[in-house]
């Protein structure tokens, strides 16, 4: 069942981050393998040619594509360790919702925080406090959002968390004076060693940004 | 099986809420279908039950409601599985590749079909069609992949892939009509021109499919009502 699993990834990307606590939380080894994005592999071409994207986990020579779908994969097939995905369909339909939910707001919101200013950069900032707010209702006074243990929203949104220090240096706010349950939420996983040896150091990703602020000529 | 408190809040014109009906079809669930008013302001059933996206279709199960069409599918093969008709594969390496296609379909063939319908001048309606006619050949491209030779993407009998692009047929044929060109065209996409005719004729899908003309109309206003709301915030 283990066979040869190779993940192909690039150390910032909150998407391959999911992939790598997912597969950490099973306790599954893999290869990871480091891709630079201006100089993409051969392989990362073959196995991913419709988006040419990271991260893709690569199983027993077979692609799968598209962190959500990783992860979705990695807990069918590994199913018997660490549950990431509720056994009941309607909870399980409230799971996908909000992991969708996600894709569709934290990283577009995010990006626009590190690259504009002004007024498009103050609407993105209050719509990323709005959307972390729905999430810190969702997640109530659960430990996660999966319950006891770390589940599929949990596992999709926490590597945001290493992006937030650069979102509020490069915004200038507080995401955790907004959104305290969320941070709070953050230090709970940040506990378990599947996330943070998942995760890259803040301040890393931060000159990571800076790096591509001056790459595309945004001050 | 006890199929009380199944319905669907949708419009007869949105792929996405045929992509439920076809579902519950395929199933023989029988449901009750509560039409939303597109051109009209959303309903207080909508807004309640879709608080965060305020969009149809919602679907609801002994008072739950799911929304995102893909996301419901999923719900309804896992909830009615007693029926002869999986809709997504059971092996987990097919089920990553038909939820890879149908992450495709909504992600990039359905927003630049989108952007062909509403383009307001003639270069992004240009770049859009390249971008549609672009996106049928991958999908020619998915279907030999995934149909193994079958019939159907899902191979014997239509599944995840079939229903998401299979509910957007009338809208393609109304959008070509309106470019004067056949998005799926027998020359570049073959199989796929074939695929469509099965898909159309099918048991489960034939009643959802809409009259191409009923369509073209409703998507002359729909197209103004939307030019219209980004007019206002530009």
């Amino acid at each position: 069942m283990a066979g040869e699993l190779v993940l192909l990834d690039f150390w910032p990307s909150p998407f391959g981050m999911r992939s790598r606590i997912a597969l950490a939380e099973k306790g599954i080894p893999y290869e990871y393998r480091e891709e630079d994005l201006r100089n993409k592999s051969d392989l990362l071409l073959q196995m991913n040619p419709v988006h040419k994207k990271i991260p893709v986990l690569i199983h027993n020579g077979k692609p799968v594509c598209e962190s959500v779908i990783q992860v979705q994969y990695i807990d069918e097939v590994w199913h018997d360790k660490a549950p990431l995905i509720p056994s009941d369909p309607y909870q399980r339909a409230v799971a996908r919702f909000w992991v969708d939910f996600i894709d569709k707001k934290i990283y577009e919101l995010g990006s626009k925080i590190w690259k504009t200013k002004g007024e498009e950069q103050a609407n993105a900032k209050k719509e990323f406090i709005e959307c972390l707010k729905l999430l810190e209702g969702e997640l109530g006074d659960k430990t996660y959002f999966g319950g006891e243990s770390l589940g599929y929203v949990d596992v999709a949104l926490v590597p945001f968390y290493s992006w937030f220090y650069a979102y509020e240096k490069c915004g200038d706010f507080s995401i955790e004076a907004e959104c305290p349950k969320m941070i709070a939420w953050v230090k709970r996983c940040m506990q378990k060693e599947s996330v943070a040896k998942s995760l890259p150091d803040q301040e890393k990703v931060y000159e990571f940004i800076l790096q591509l602020k001056k790459v595309f000529g945004i001050e | 099986m006890a199929e009380s408190n199944v319905k669907v809040l949708g419009t007869w014109a949105s792929p996405f809420v045929m992509r439920v009906k076809i579902a519950l079809h395929l199933k023989s669930v029988r449901y009750e279908d509560v039409e939303e008013d597109l051109l009209a302001p959303k309903s207080e059933l909508l807004l309640k039950s879709n608080p965060v996206y305020k969009k149809i279709p919602v679907f609801f199960h002994a008072h739950n409601p799911i929304c995102e069409s893909l996301i419901i599918l999923q719900y309804i093969d896992e909830v009615w599985t007693t029926s002869a008709s999986s809709i997504l594969p059971s092996d987990p390496y097919e089920r990553s590749q038909s939820r890879f296609w149908a992450a495709y379909v909504d992600d990039k063939f359905f927003p630049a079909l989108r952007r062909l319908l509403i383009g307001a001048t003639e270069e992004d309606k240009k770049a859009a069609l390249a971008e549609v006619v672009g996106g049928t050949v991958v999908l020619e491209g998915a279907f030999g992949e995934l149909s193994k030779g079958k019939a159907f993407f899902g191979g014997d009998n239509i599944g995840f892939v079939d229903i998401a692009l299979g509910s957007l047929l009338g809208w393609i044929e109304v959008i070509g009509k309106q470019c004067e060109t056949k998005l799926v065209s027998e020359a570049k996409t073959p199989r796929l021109v074939q695929w469509a005719d099965c898909f159309s004729a099918h048991e489960a899908v034939k009643d959802v499919l809409p009259d191409v003309d009923k369509l073209a109309d409703f998507g002359l206003k729909l197209r103004a009502k939307i030019l219209k709301a980004l007019a206002l915030t530009n």
